[in-house]
């Protein structure tokens, strides 16, 4: 038999390449993970990411198992099978009973194991545990609004939160759906208007993480982004503390007490709330059903603004904020800051001022 | 009595041009309205693929300023639509169209004029969408209350007007609050008026299937390409009645000021999306199904054996069907839905994997023992199960709902859904043209290029597609216009960049070939590919009237058993009159010997077609005169077509094509 001797030879070959393919696949899968990035979901920094990422990697593995089969089988049928001088007309196999059996089982049974997990970790993951800290998170096109119901806190973009503490995130919209996505904490939970939804979340090490609004929300989606601060318990402590104090007057005179004026007199305030308590002629509050723009109370206490998107990369925090009050809608497409025309000194005021607000 | 003291006013009587402009605009003939599919589809496959590419150069890298967000949405959007409205659907169809008929021994589908009615419908719906760019209007985005964006004038673009709301459409972001301006109608109404052309072409296939098959073709010895498209046929006529309410719906909401989706009065966005994923999930077989049944020719083709548990493939077709339309929520996960119903749709979703593997494995069984030749439609086949199989794994991930609340949303899923629909449905749709070719012009269309097309389509898929999967869980969500350079997704990014225009040079490869081929490619003979069902007993190109004489079916894939038989051992074996026949058949279907009676064809599919978008127009610009007068035009046109339709007379003069053709042979 001719065919037989010059089968064989690529059998062994591939006999022998297929180990090492799936090796290189496996490492370079593993290496991909590694890359230095806020926004992994395949980082998780808490114990409900890294249960999902658990879960993952169980389906993950069992399909990197399924496909190695069938694509292996594939690639055997198509050498082995292949037509060749001499290749005799093959038997005219119609189907098999016990294959179909074999193969409708097999498969059911993979999932049967698979759905156990998955239905467990539904019923453990879509609620909070009652106790957790409460924070309400308002979506806005496109930035992100928390308060802290227990603390009076209300600030924007950066939410802060405590290590090892369950978190529980009731959120909702003021306008169109947005969809809340830590993924170093947990999965996406939509923020619908009229409609009141809860995402538990925890962090189990302190850091940054990134965070994105995942339904698109209109013109500008993509730069709704924010940020997760955890903090050990102490810190977080001391942040609350700290939010709950009233920022300094700026002094009379001062180009921080002009950029005030400026924010009084040039339209800002009717979006823009400000807070230097209950007796302050300078205390700015909107109302809760009113249009807003984020509370500015303790705004240089946060990195990031106008959604978490500035200070874009390679920018300054003062060159962004320049860029931003400048020409806003130029900075963030279909803003809902509108460009005031503000001059170039209104503008360095205006930061002077927004700098003392912590 | 004589015909002419008989025969009804002019406008009434059937047009008779054969060749020219007016014999494609009149024309009735399967064949002709499924290469008017095809090439429609094709056209927009181009437009849709340009908008790809367009995409994929403005996310090369972190922060780009290649398109504003504005013409960014714009290009998603159009991009999904096009793509599965404009290309995968009519190019299914374009299929059905063309082989429903051949490859169950009919002389046309049961309702000719109807098939007309449903492409023109389609037609003009696609140029429908399109015409945003020129009747629309540029608006800044409106928030919550009424308050108005702000627009930078840099952000003004000849694509502003183009619907921008994703394909998805989703409340209330598309709803007459935040997306003012007509942008979004045109999508909407669009949407509605192709859907009228696909329900109607399924019942008009539905139809043909149950009562138009050739003696002997009893159900279960159809091609699996003629299942498939039952079972298409049967998703379309359930789900586009939901998606046509729910876009009458959304367009009431913008038209006409109710407020079914509106939350600050008491309406639910999350009702559009269960509505929406009704719809939205079995079309995904829509698209899909076809391209299943396609290769489940091609396969046993050029294995040389029967399809592998041809009943159990058809079932599984079935049975995807059937559960398709219980898994729609899957698409919600992170919608805030309860523990009960998200485990239901995890469960139900898994259960979808299980006849999609069936299918895999019989494919592989088809080819396990056989004599595989690489010939492109093969090898595009092949492709096909390959890449299937990754998407179908994929989407098993998603039925883990906890592990899809990392992945909704995020190019994950759309790394899942390119690989289910373009390594899938595109692959066999290109393995399918190569295969049918040689019906389509009696020419072999270039193996060498053809292959060239599959390895380079291939490749630049793999690498656009593949690296989409850990972009997405590195955290790239979707629809997004720029992404920061912190999260060190540039370079994956370029490389998926850098994969699409490689696909974009191998639709070039394939453009080339097909044009090069119609002319010079090498005459195909009757039986090019030594095929197993009827379609391939009759003469290429395929001549007017089909079949010379009704076929007579005797058994699965008679063609197959009328040239082959088996061994004491089961192994196929020439019959030895096997050549002769062929020349036989290939003689007898240019000859026919009796008149054939073939459709008429007809103005008044046009006709009836064209009062539809005008209708369209007439809404979205309901508010001035022009509009209420084209309502009524479009609608007193489109009756009056009908009215004529009705009138025409069925038997005024038989065209006795096949006679003609015959003599002109």
């Amino acid at each position: 038999m001719p065919d037989t001797t010059r089968r064989r030879p690529l059998g062994h070959l591939v006999r022998r390449i297929l180990p090492l393919a799936g090796l290189t696949l496996l490492v370079s899968a593993c290496s991909l993970v590694q890359i230095d990035n806020p926004q992994n979901a395949w980082d998780p920094r808490g114990p409900i990411a890294e249960r999902l990422d658990g879960l993952f990697w169980m389906v993950f593995w069992i399909a990197v198992g399924v496909f190695v089969v069938v694509q292996g089988a594939i690639l055997f049928a198509v050498v082995k099978f292949r037509d060749r001088p001499g290749r005799a007309m093959p038997k005219q196999v119609h189907g098999n009973a016990k294959l179909e059996i074999t193969w409708t089982l097999i498969p059911a049974l993979i999932l049967a194991a698979v759905a156990v997990p998955t239905v467990r970790g539904v019923f453990d993951l879509t609620r909070c545990d009652s106790g957790a800290l409460k924070v309400n998170i308002t979506g806005h096109q496109w930035w992100f609004e928390y308060d802290y119901p227990d603390y009076g806190i209300t600030t924007a973009n950066v939410m802060v939160i405590p290590v090892d503490t369950p978190v529980c995130a009731s959120m909702t919209s003021e306008d169109v759906i947005h969809s809340f996505w830590v993924p170093a904490l947990n999965g996406k939970r939509y923020l619908i208007p009229g409609q009141t939804t809860v995402l538990p979340l925890e962090a189990s090490e302190p850091g940054e993480y990134w965070a994105q609004c995942g339904e698109f929300c209109g013109l500008s989606h993509a730069l709704m982004r924010a940020r997760v601060v955890a903090l050990p318990p102490e810190e977080f402590d001391a942040w609350v503390a700290d939010q709950q104090t009233y920022p300094a007057e700026p002094e009379p005179g001062t180009p921080a007490f002009e950029g005030l004026q400026i924010f009084q007199q040039r339209g800002c305030a009717a979006c823009h709330g400000v807070n230097y308590g209950p007796d302050s002629e300078f205390t700015n509050l909107i109302a809760p059903e009113a249009f807003n723009g984020p509370d500015l109370t303790k705004f240089a206490t946060r990195d990031v603004f106008a959604g978490a998107y500035l200070p874009r990369d390679g920018e300054t925090r003062k060159e962004a904020l320049a860029a931003w009050l400048a020409n806003p809608p130029d900075v963030k497409p279909g803003s809902f800051m509108p460009n005031l025309g503000l001059t170039q000194e209104e503008i360095d005021k205006l930061i002077e001022w927004l700098e003392t607000l912590k | 009595m004589t015909a002419t003291a008989e025969r009804p006013t002019t406008i009434f009587r059937r047009p008779k041009a054969t060749t020219g402009i007016w014999s494609w605009i009149t024309t009735v003939d399967h064949k002709r309205i499924g290469i008017m599919y095809g090439y429609t589809a094709f056209v927009f496959f181009i437009i849709g693929g340009i908008e790809a590419l367009l995409i994929r150069i403005q996310l090369a890298q972190p922060n780009m300023e290649f398109l504003t967000a504005a013409e960014y949405n714009a290009l998603f959007t159009t991009h999904a639509v096009t793509m599965i409205f404009l290309f995968v659907m009519p190019v299914s169809a374009a299929f059905v169209n063309y082989l429903l008929p051949l490859m169950i021994g009919a002389r046309d589908v049961a309702f000719p004029r109807l098939n007309a009615l449903s492409y023109w419908i389609f037609l003009f719906g696609g140029i429908f969408i399109y015409s945003a760019i020129f009747f629309s209007d540029v608006t800044a985005p409106v928030g919550a209350q009424g308050v108005p964006g702000n627009l930078d004038p840099s952000d003004q673009t000849f694509l502003g007007g183009i619907p921008s709301g994703g394909w998805f459409l989703y409340q209330p972001n598309a709803g007459p609050v935040f997306s003012p301006g007509r942008a979004i109608d045109f999508a909407v109404i669009g949407i509605q008026i192709l859907g009228v052309a696909s329900l109607i072409a399924s019942v008009n296939f539905i139809v043909t299937i149950f009562n138009m098959r050739a003696r002997g073709m009893r159900l279960l010895r159809m091609p699996v390409m003629v299942w498939m498209t039952l079972v298409v046929q049967f998703l379309l006529l359930f789900s586009l009645p939901i998606i046509a309410v729910a876009l009458f719906m959304v367009m009431f909401d913008r038209q006409f000021g109710t407020l079914f989706f509106d939350a600050t009065a008491g309406g639910d966005p999350i009702l559009w999306q269960h509505l929406f994923w009704l719809f939205g999930h079995p079309e995904v077989y829509v698209l899909i199904l076809p391209a299943m049944g396609i290769v489940s020719e091609v396969l046993p083709v050029f294995s040389k054996k029967p399809l592998f548990g041809y009943p159990a493939v058809v079932f599984a077709g079935a049975g995807i069907g059937f559960l398709g339309f219980g898994v729609w929520a899957h698409h919600m996960f992170a919608s805030g839905i309860t523990e009960v119903a998200q485990a239901a749709f995890g469960l139900a979703t898994m259960t979808i994997a299980i006849p999609t593997g069936i299918k895999i494995f019989n494919w592989l069984g088809t080819m396990w023992g056989g004599k595989i030749r690489f010939t492109t439609p093969m090898l595009f086949a092949i492709g096909f199960v390959a890449m299937f199989v990754i998407g179908g794994l994929s989407g098993v991930t998603h039925a883990v709902v906890p592990s899809d609340w990392q992945q909704t949303d995020t190019y994950w899923i759309v790394a899942h859904f390119h690989y289910v629909l373009f390594g899938g449905a595109v692959f066999a749709i290109f393995g399918g043209l190569y295969y049918w070719f040689p019906k389509l012009t009696g020419r072999m269309m270039n193996e060498k290029l053809g292959k060239l097309h599959f390895w380079v389509m291939f490749i630049g898929f793999n690498l656009t597609f593949a690296p989409m999967h850990w972009l997405g869980l590195q955290g790239m969500v979707r629809r997004t216009w720029q992404y920061p350079e912190g999260l060190n997704l540039g370079p994956w990014n370029l490389a998926s960049t850098i994969g699409a225009f490689i696909i974009a040079a191998s639709i070039l490869i394939f453009m080339y070939n097909w044009i090069r081929s119609k002319r010079h490619g090498e005459p195909s003979g009757l039986d090019p590919w030594d095929a197993r069902t009827i379609e391939w007993t009759i003469p290429n190109p395929t001549p007017e009237y089909n079949f010379a004489k009704p076929p007579v079916i005797r058994s699965l894939d008679d063609f197959w058993h009328r040239k082959y038989t088996v061994d004491e051992e089961g192994r196929a074996v020439r019959r030895p009159d096997a050549d002769e026949l062929i020349a036989r058949l290939d003689e007898e279907g240019r000859n026919p010997t009796e008149p054939i009676h073939l459709p008429n064809p007809s103005y008044f599919p046009i006709i009836a077609a064209a009062g539809l978008p005008i209708i369209g127009y007439g809404i979205i610009f309901h508010t001035s005169v022009t509009g209420k007068f084209l309502i009524a035009f479009g609608a007193l046109l489109t009756i009056a077509a009908l009215l004529g339709w009705g009138m025409e007379p069925l038997e005024e003069e038989h065209t006795e094509t096949g006679l003609a053709t015959a003599e002109a042979h």
